[in-house]
């Protein structure tokens, strides 16, 4: 039994004994992009779509990625046949009613869809919305995974997001939209309950955030957990008092509503979320760190992050590119 | 680290792959703190750039690695057009110093890892 079969796509290659998934690959002319053969520059990374990958050819992976069966070609002695994939799969969507429709705020939605197939997804993550004439946007789930069928989701109308403002505007209770799978890698896995959570977020960034922190708080997570919500005033936050609540139940949950503009009221500071939050907490080191919403911030946010001690390995971050031309 | 004996080789000397993750961690952070260079580091994955200085500390170390001067060339020719020379480059092999000395690596170790680093210079900047 010395022959592994490694299906990938509709192509069936032969991998031998002593010979890695890379090598039996590029032996069979498979184009896959490699570099250092040696599981360091991750190049080769692909995903089983059928057995969990051996742990050996997951050195050095974040454990999201190892939770998702990916891991490196060039590493791997396969111990069974396997199917794999290099990219994306064909997205999967199921249907979804619009079940609740609010404002969170002046310029965003609380839309909560009831999906006809539960979907498992992990606090975090995201999926993609379709319009029925085919225009889809990625927005994340802002629930924890209790409600696998009932999905909400914070939408900021962004002026000229097409989406966006068909959401606000026409989009009404009753009416059906497609939900795809859940994807992305930022998202909470109930180990390592005592360590230290820092959650900084802009904007709806927040829903993720949000998700995150009910999950954790849900599996009895034990470690300080700090959220930091920034936006340019007060206007732009939301849920203010549902997290001054929170933390109120929760000892350990910590809220800082913070704008960037303008005096700050009583309560909230002054300053943008991730200068405040990294000089509330200047030494990083063993914490878990998350971070979402405007990519500017969370690029900045994690060099900070890891330059003030957090390993790369515990930055989960999720930048929100928007994808029509907006007023800032 | 270790102690040397005369049948082990620089990457073992050093430590191996545990010395390597040690050393890049310290290694990265020393770049991005550094104002002469780290611009030259704003739009890069710094999960992906954290893998490439590993290859790269591995090959400095002599351990295993399949480095290419061409794949160094290619690497670093966006950031030669940017403005890199010999200053950055004498930064980097600083913080490189810098990182072995904080891990008590013997000099005379690093010496030998420095004049390794040092063989790729031509090709970084492209000359």
């Amino acid at each position: 039994m010395a022959l592994k079969k490694i299906i990938l796509d509709e192509h069936e290659t032969i991998c031998h004994e002593g010979e890695t998934v890379l090598e039996a690959l590029l032996r069979d002319n498979v184009d896959i992009p490699f570099s250092c053969k040696q599981g360091a520059c991750q190049s080769c990374m692909v995903r089983s779509l059928d057995v969990p990958p051996p742990a050996h050819a997951q050195k050095g992976l974040k454990d999201v990625l190892c939770k998702q069966n990916h891991f490196l070609a060039c590493l791997c002695y396969p111990e069974q046949d396997m199917s794999i994939t290099l990219g994306h799969q064909p997205e999967y969507f199921t249907e979804g009613t619009v079940i609740a429709k609010e404002l969170l705020n002046p310029e965003t939605v609380l839309l909560t869809i009831q999906c006809k197939d539960a979907l498992d997804y992990y606090a975090g993550q995201f999926v993609n919305l379709k319009r029925a004439d085919g225009l889809i946007r990625s927005y994340s789930i802002s629930n924890s995974r209790r409600h696998a069928e009932k999905l909400s989701f914070h939408i900021r109308r962004l002026a000229g997001g097409k989406f966006s403002e068909w959401v606000h505007q026409e989009l009404n209770v009753g009416d059906t939209i497609s939900v795809s799978d859940p994807q992305g890698l930022c998202y909470y896995l109930p180990d390592k309950m005592e360590q230290s959570l820092l959650l900084i977020g802009t904007g709806s960034g927040l829903a993720p955030l949000a998700g995150i922190i009910h999950e954790a708080l849900e599996h009895g997570h034990t470690g300080e957990i700090h959220l930091y919500h920034g936006s340019r005033d007060v206007d732009g936050l939301y849920w203010i008092d549902e997290m001054r609540e929170l933390a109120e139940k929760y000892e350990n949950f910590h809220y800082t509503p913070c704008v960037s503009r303008g005096d700050a009221p009583e309560g909230v500071a002054q300053g943008r979320a991730n200068d405040v939050a990294m000089a509330n907490i200047p030494d990083l080191k063993g914490w878990r760190v998350y971070l979402c919403g405007h990519p500017d911030m969370v690029n900045q946010a994690k060099r900070m992050a890891y330059l003030n001690g957090a390993s790369l390995q515990d930055i989960y971050s999720d930048a929100f590119h928007v994808a029509s031309p907006t007023l800032d | 680290m270790s102690e040397a004996t005369p049948n082990q080789s620089l990457f073992e000397q050093i430590g191996g792959e545990a010395a390597v993750n040690a050393a890049v961690d310290i290694f990265y952070r020393k770049v991005l703190a550094d104002h002469r260079i780290n611009r030259f580091f704003d739009n890069v994955d710094m999960e992906q750039q954290a893998a490439k200085q590993k290859a790269f500390l591995t090959m400095a170390f002599g351990g295993p690695n399949n480095y290419t001067g061409a794949d160094m060339r290619n690497a670093h020719a966006r950031l030669v057009k940017m403005g890199l020379d010999d200053s950055h480059f004498d930064a980097v092999m600083e913080h490189l110093g810098g990182t072995l000395k904080e891990l008590n690596v013997p000099d005379n170790l690093i010496e030998q890892v420095a004049s390794i680093a040092e063989s790729t210079r031509n090709d970084v900047l492209g000359r």
